[in-house]
């Protein structure tokens, strides 16, 4: 093959340029570019941002966590300290048990849909023909158009009685589905919108991935007689597995908050069968006349402390791929 | 730094925050405090569809200007509204003036932010007791209903002649169930309401509750169980869509429009809507299960002053206030918008003078019954999230209306610790 070759080049030539210019005119000023504040004042801008739009939230979210904020506490601001009572009491709520089977249902089948529908789609994209970058663009619409357009818009089509969905079931002789009022069927709609909401994501970021995967290897291979499918496992996947593991990361992520498509369209019910953390967290804080922060910031919190185990185990999983 | 560890740390911290975002929007920001310039007083309320050029803003302007002073107007929306009282106030930036839905105000009252009518030297005698009720917390009152709004049924006259039924006759449930009956013989739909599970299907679902002798703080009564029965019934019967389950009470309305309904619950403030319809129409009040108007829930705002550091401010906020509840105001404002039965007798024969057609409205705010009335106060919020859970079990057909009332009853009763 002819790539490793290709690769030595420019590094060899980055090598000579590096070494003899600049070092020169950098030590003239490196008393000056040595100094801790010049260092701290170039930092200062991203630390205060990060400190103010980042730590704080954070450490605001724990700190409402562990005190008992009612109302009349959070306004006059005299919340009583209780530790983890705010956590065991969501822990041993009779919700916890139902809205984490329905964050897992909602993350495992939303990222397995997603991932594979906007990987195949990626693919199909990856050939040229005419239009493509149109139809491209046009996959993108459901990522462009405003949330609650598209969850209003899911509901109606949803809708048990006169729904776009149920009257062309109706015309196969499929009878009325009560796609948002039945416990039964509740999530599976939710989770219909949610994929399609995910799709333009996971082709966005897996075709730009496919873009780095050198052309030649698909003409080796074809040279060597793999067919299109044979091609797909072989060179696509395996070489775009790093990038397919940050999309699920943050499609892992982006899906465990996941709050409006399903309160637009649900709100959690009927009867918290779609009722995830996130919506529990989200109801307990906004959704009651009565605003409950302190229950709602220990939920939220926990989601907080479940993406970052995913978080870390994808971190064990790229250094052991850089260690081989 | 190690690069290694760098992006590690980058890394978690990313996946972290992004869902910290979510914990982390309870903190919110606060809006404009009422230490702005001398001479201007801030006002909010949750009208954001009247804009600044607005009839209702130059009303507020007016009334700012006979005080002496400039009004500074800032319009949210019902929800956001009660957070950024909350938040301004944890900030000791209160404005001088909100306008706020009226279960709201023994919540906002419960915490101390808002000042009575009593420190303000403001007078409340001539307003009706049973709207005035949700502003009442321990004795006190915390504000004044700028006016008041209420649910009844609207029917559609045409599908119920066509089926031959007598809108006078429904004064029971009997007689409505009997009318459904023949209005879905005819091949028509029945009713339609609001069975969401948010504070609205609350709010549609009482007047039947308190019209079945139930009471709220006993959500397992019988009555309870026959009220919640009447509505599963209808949707087993086919007399009401399924779609009740998630309608809210803008939907229930567009459904009512379509003219294939006979009736439908809705509120004051679909008055001009209905008499565009293309279809006659007419209302009636929501019938209670043995005859007579049932309760309906209160809705509406009530105009609140809270806490300011200078009390020097309240006497100008005094003057504001009863610019804005003089029967003429009161008439104003119902026309305003539309929806508004004044509080007061007064306010209510003026109103009627112009527009007669408003009667049943009329009576079925003084009929009506406050949320938080009962001296439920701060308890009313969690009873209701518990009520309208219960009503979604049932009417999805995940619990039966015994199961569902009992579930929502140990569940109140551990929330408000009674």
């Amino acid at each position: 093959m002819s790539f490793p070759t290709l690769r030595e080049h420019p590094r060899a030539s980055d090598d000579t340029v590096a070494v003899t210019v600049p070092a020169a005119g950098r030590r003239r000023r490196a008393r000056l570019e040595g100094s801790p504040w010049v260092a701290a004042a170039f930092a200062a801008p991203l630390v205060i941002y990060l400190v103010v739009f980042y730590l704080w939230p954070l450490v605001r979210s724990i700190d409402l966590s562990i005190h008992d904020y009612t109302v009349r506490a959070f306004v006059q601001g005299d919340a009583a300290f209780v530790g983890l009572d705010n956590y065991i009491a969501v822990i041993s709520s009779p919700t916890f048990g139902p809205a984490l089977a329905n964050t897992a249902i909602f993350v495992v089948v939303s990222l397995v849909f997603q991932y594979a529908i906007g990987l195949g789609l990626a693919v199909f994209f990856r050939s040229h023909f005419p239009l493509s970058g149109l139809l491209r663009g046009l996959f993108l619409v459901p990522w462009l158009l405003p949330l609650i357009v598209s969850g209003s818009t899911w509901s109606w089509m949803l809708n048990s009685d006169n729904g776009i969905i149920n009257s062309v079931l109706g015309a196969f002789g499929i009878g009325q589905i009560n796609w948002l009022t039945s416990p039964d069927t509740a999530m599976t709609a939710v989770v219909i919108a949610n994929i399609w909401l995910g799709i333009p994501f996971n082709l966005v970021i897996l075709y730009s991935g496919l873009q780095n995967i050198p052309t030649d290897l698909y003409e080796a291979a074809s040279l060597d007689g793999a067919g299109p499918w044979r091609q797909f496992w072989s060179i696509t996947f395996p070489l775009l597995r790093p990038v397919s593991a940050i999309t699920l990361l943050l499609g892992l992520v982006y899906t465990l908050k996941v709050v409006d498509i399903i309160w637009i369209m649900t709100r959690g019910g009927p009867a918290d069968a779609t009722t995830t953390l996130a919506i529990w967290s989200y109801r307990e804080a906004f959704g009651t006349g009565q605003p409950d922060l302190s229950p709602a910031a220990a939920v939220g919190n926990v989601l907080i402390v479940i993406a970052l185990v995913f978080g870390l185990v994808y971190l064990r999983a790229q250094r052991r791929q850089e260690n081989s | 730094m190690n690069p290694k560890v760098l992006r590690i740390a980058a890394a978690v911290a990313t996946a972290g925050i992004a869902v910290g975002a979510l914990a982390g929007c309870s903190g919110g920001t606060a809006g404009t405090g009422g230490d702005a310039a001398s001479g201007t007083y801030t006002w909010w309320d949750p009208y954001p569809q009247h804009a600044e050029d607005s009839d209702w803003a130059k009303r507020v302007q007016d009334c700012g200007t006979q005080a002496g002073v400039t009004i500074q107007r800032t319009a949210y929306d019902t929800t956001a509204l009660t957070n950024q009282a909350l938040l301004s106030a944890q900030d000791g930036t209160s404005p001088d003036v909100i306008l706020i839905d009226n279960p709201a105000v023994s919540t906002l009252a419960d915490t101390g932010m808002l000042s009575t009518t009593d420190d303000l030297g403001l007078d409340t005698s001539a307003i009706d007791e049973n709207l005035l009720a949700a502003g009442v917390l321990d004795g006190k009152t915390y504000g004044i209903p700028i006016g008041a709004n209420t649910l009844a049924l609207y029917y559609n006259a045409d599908v119920l002649s066509a089926a031959g039924v007598d809108p006078a006759s429904i004064t029971d449930w009997d007689a409505l169930d009997a009318a459904l009956a023949k209005v879905s013989a005819a091949g028509k739909k029945g009713i339609t309401f609001s069975g969401i599970n948010t504070e609205e299907g609350s709010f549609q679902f009482l007047p039947w509750f308190w019209g079945a002798g139930a009471d709220l703080t006993d959500l397992s009564s019988p009555e309870a169980v026959e009220a919640v029965t009447l509505w599963k019934d209808w949707l087993d019967k086919g007399y009401a869509p399924n779609s009740v389950i998630t309608n809210s009470q803008n939907t229930v309305w567009e459904e009512f429009l379509t003219g294939d309904f006979a009736f439908a619950e809705n509120g004051t403030w679909q008055v001009d809507s209905a008499a565009k319809a293309p279809f006659a129409s007419g209302v009636i009040e929501l019938p209670a299960k043995d005859g007579g108007a049932a309760p309906a829930p209160t809705g509406g705002e009530f105009i609140v002053a809270p806490v300011q550091k200078d009390t020097a401010r309240y006497e100008t906020t005094r003057k504001i206030i009863e610019c804005m509840t003089t029967p003429e105001g009161f008439v104003d404002t119902a026309n305003t918008f539309a929806y508004y039965i004044p509080p007061t007798a007064e306010g209510q024969k003026d109103l009627l003078a112009e527009n007669p057609d408003l009667e049943t409205w009329v009576s079925a705010v003084q009929a009506a019954k406050g949320r938080t009335s009962d001296n439920l106060g701060t308890d009313y919020p969690l009873i209701s999230e518990q009520l309208w859970t219960a009503v979604q079990n049932v009417l999805s057909g995940a619990q039966t209306p015994q199961q569902a009332l009992d579930a929502a009853q140990s569940a109140a009763q551990s929330a408000t610790g009674k």
